[in-house]
């Protein structure tokens, strides 16, 4: 994991100080809330319907137990005791007060964290893999990169006034898990005959209000000229991305006023005149950050253990965890662990603050300190030994962390929705709650097999329903909430934008609904391996519509 | 207005003229984009130094053929959440300008020091804020992870390792 040197240290200590002036300053009046609202943006503070909410960064989603105890600690001094878990991989305090906020960055900048531009028209916490430096399938663990644009985008002079908020995703994986394909810049890491990394650089995707996929801009850039690149297409968008109309600000928008080759010839300019960017500086800076990430000391083990085999053969429930919540790790005897903060009928993407004491434990004993956050609101133990993978559930379990629903229909993904949000027109939590119940049992949930669920309280898609099997939209009409319900989306490699099935539903009627769709698909199927997506893409809307829409 | 130029609140001596006004025979003068492009012969060939006030919405490189002419360009933040003037600056400093590059509209001091950073050297600042703010916000991070366009102020994180690890 990357550790803070002297300098990023002082870095972090000079901006809490640099806040907390600031704070102070709205505090005695000396600062208009618009003159403030820019800067405690910048350090990821916003004003919520009922309190200010705080969302802390977790590059790339990569914490250490020592981090996720002090996230614990911060839940419980500054917040009620739970913390919740975003789709960016970030995790948000929803009752925080202003006058505490300097000492709690104060505490985080202790550990390694900070707040530094989770919000605000800057260039966002990336995003990455949260297999990564685990997966089988991994080309290169991407992180080493993710944290030279961590540092690269951070206050960066000419970049901290954009339209709009800018996004970046990083996958080394051939299969995406990152979405990069939805994101204002995604990178993915490809290898040349030579055997040279470079990277595809993809821009333009996004969510929101108008859901696009992105293009490629560049097939294969060589390493060493990532940054310089990125900065051309940093400077392009800042001078002519839109800045009129706040829901045509985002650089999908220029990308598809330009044209893709317009946009691509005024990168490539832009690009030939960058010459001042010291590539040698950078490069051995991207050097000495990979020394951070080299591989953990794994052990040689047997592919095969056999305390593990008999431990499945022997306990039903934990066989049925792992079919759904472990994945293959790059090393022999190793397995990666995925932790739902699914329970049935919880809140999706929120722990408590002993859940998360018990997280970081587990990290310290069995899986070499680390933790992942997902895009999925869940999270991840990268490197246990199968051996220890038992004893790891047991302890999951006995807290309430065990739920074997990764990747099914109770591991919905829900944005906070009318019950934080000032801007949401509908509830979205409730709704993933009743989901969650109606789909309880998790034979069945194993049986449907594949499904993502993903609700979003306004159209402004925080809950990624656009690139879900089953998209959910909360909408309002004259005072009531309504549901309209998207198909056929997906982030991964194969990405694609989920389109709407039919009018919508109230709130009361969504589980309903859902269950109808699913049932469709299970009469539809053609064998287990015929997952709802596959039925989905090969006979489109009309037997769904046909099953949800028959006159009664 | 006053203007700030290294530290120091200093006297405008630059006279803005009004796109239909005659041209002084003496005295530095700022004007518009469109009366450079009329008049720039007789705007280059008087006694005084030249200015012009940049449009936000342009490329620098329409200057490109002007800079050696020019002593002043002011560039304008209509409001201070607009960051394009930082991407002009940064322009016209890679162009090779390298005379005064003047920040105007709505400029605070939280935002001094990314304007230091891409380029600009002097500032239109409203007197709502005693010249200390201006020095502290200038100051408070003292650390920048890019490699400055200009005159870097703040020391840069990566330069720094390596000498540490260099030794040097
Ligand atoms: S989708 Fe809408 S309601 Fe949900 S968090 Fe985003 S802005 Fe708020």
């Amino acid at each position: 994991m990357y550790r803070y040197d002297e300098f990023d240290h002082r870095f972090v200590s000079e901006r809490v100080a640099q806040f907390r002036d600031q704070a102070a300053r709205r505090l005695s009046g000396e600062l208009t809330e618009d003159e403030f609202k820019p800067l405690r943006l910048m350090n990821g503070l916003y004003l919520q319907l009922h309190a200010y909410m705080l969302r802390v960064a977790i590059p790339y989603g990569t914490l250490s137990g020592k981090q996720m105890r002090k996230l614990a600690d911060v839940a419980d001094k500054y917040d009620r005791g739970y913390g919740h878990f975003t789709t960016r991989q970030n995790i948000q305090y929803n009752w925080i007060k202003l006058e505490e906020t300097a000492d709690l960055l104060q505490e985080l900048s202790e550990v390694e964290m900070h707040a530094i531009q989770t919000s605000g028209n800057c260039i966002r916490n990336v995003t990455t893999d949260h297999w990564a430096g685990a997966a089988a399938d991994e080309l290169a663990d991407p992180r080493p990169v993710a944290e030279l644009l961590r540092q690269w985008s951070t206050l960066h002079p000419e970049f901290s006034f954009l339209p709009r908020k800018f996004k970046i995703a990083v996958t080394g994986a051939p299969n995406d898990r990152a979405a990069v394909k939805v994101h204002d810049i995604g990178l993915r890491m490809h290898q040349n005959d030579a055997g040279e990394r470079g990277w595809e650089v993809i821009v333009g995707g996004g969510l929101g209000r108008t859901p696009l996929i992105g293009y490629t801009v560049r097939e294969f850039l060589p390493e060493t000229q990532l940054l310089s690149y990125l900065e051309a297409i940093m400077r392009v968008y800042n001078l002519h991305g839109r800045r009129d109309n706040k829901y045509k600000a985002r650089i999908k928008i220029l990308v598809h006023e330009l044209g893709e080759e317009n946009f691509r010839a005024e990168v490539e300019a832009e690009f030939a005149r960058q010459k001042e960017l010291d590539v040698e500086v950078e490069s051995r800076e991207l050097e000495r950050i990979s020394n951070y990430f080299a591989e953990p000391a794994f052990e040689t083990l047997p592919r095969l253990s056999t305390g593990y085999e008999a431990a499945r053969a022997g306990d039903p429930a934990f066989a049925q965890w792992v079919r759904s919540n472990i994945a293959a790790h790059r090393k022999d005897g190793y397995a990666i662990v995925n932790i739902s903060l699914k329970p049935e009928g919880g809140i999706p993407g929120d722990a408590t603050s002993e859940q998360m004491r018990t997280v970081a434990d587990l990290a310290e004993r069995f899986s070499v300190e680390e933790i992942r956050v997902s895009h999925h609101q869940n999270l991840v133990l990268p490197h246990v030994k199968l051996d220890d993978l038992h004893e790891v559930w047991k302890v999951l379990a006995a807290n309430g962390l065990a739920s074997a629903n990764i990747g099914k229909a109770g591991d919905i993904i829900a944005c906070p929705g009318l019950d934080y949000c000032t801007l949401a027109t509908a509830r979205s939590i409730p709704i993933a709650q009743t989901i969650s119940r109606r789909f309880a049992d998790l034979n069945r949930q194993h049986e449907i097999g594949p499904l993502r669920i993903n609700i979003s309280g306004c159209i402004n898609a925080c809950g990624h329903h656009h690139v879900a099997h089953i998209g959910i939209l909360g909408l309002e009409k004259k005072g009531v909430e309504y549901y309209q319900i998207t198909l056929g989306g997906s982030s991964a490699t194969d990405a694609s934008i989920g389109t709407i099935l039919g009018p919508g539903f109230s709130g009361d009627k969504v589980p309903d609904a859902i269950e109808t769709i699913v049932n469709t698909y299970l009469n539809l199927r053609q064998g287990g391996d015929d997952s709802f997506l596959d039925v989905v893409r090969r006979l489109g809307h009309q037997p769904f519509k046909e099953a949800l829409y028959a006159p009664a | 207005m006053p203007l700030l130029k290294d530290n120091d609140f200093i006297d405008d001596t630059w006279q803005r003229l009004d796109d239909g006004a005659a041209i002084p025979a003496t005295g530095d003068i700022l004007v518009s984009l469109a009366r450079l492009l009329a008049d720039f012969g007789k705007l280059s060939n008087r006694d005084g130094r030249l200015g012009v006030e940049f449009p936000n919405e342009e490329r620098p490189g329409v200057l490109e053929s002007f800079l050696p002419d020019l002593s002043l360009i002011a560039l304008t933040f209509p409001k201070f959440a607009d960051g394009r003037a930082y991407s002009q600056a940064r322009q016209l400093r890679q162009l090779g300008y390298d005379g005064e590059l003047r920040a105007i509209g709505d400029v605070l001091p939280d935002q001094l020091s990314f304007m230091l950073e891409t380029g600009f050297d002097a500032f239109e600042v409203t007197e709502r804020f005693p010249e200390e703010a201006w020095e502290q916000a200038a100051s408070s991070i003292s650390l920048t992870y890019q490699s400055a366009a200009y005159q870097p102020r703040r020391l840069h994180v990566w330069r720094l390792r390596w000498a540490r690890d260099e030794g040097v």
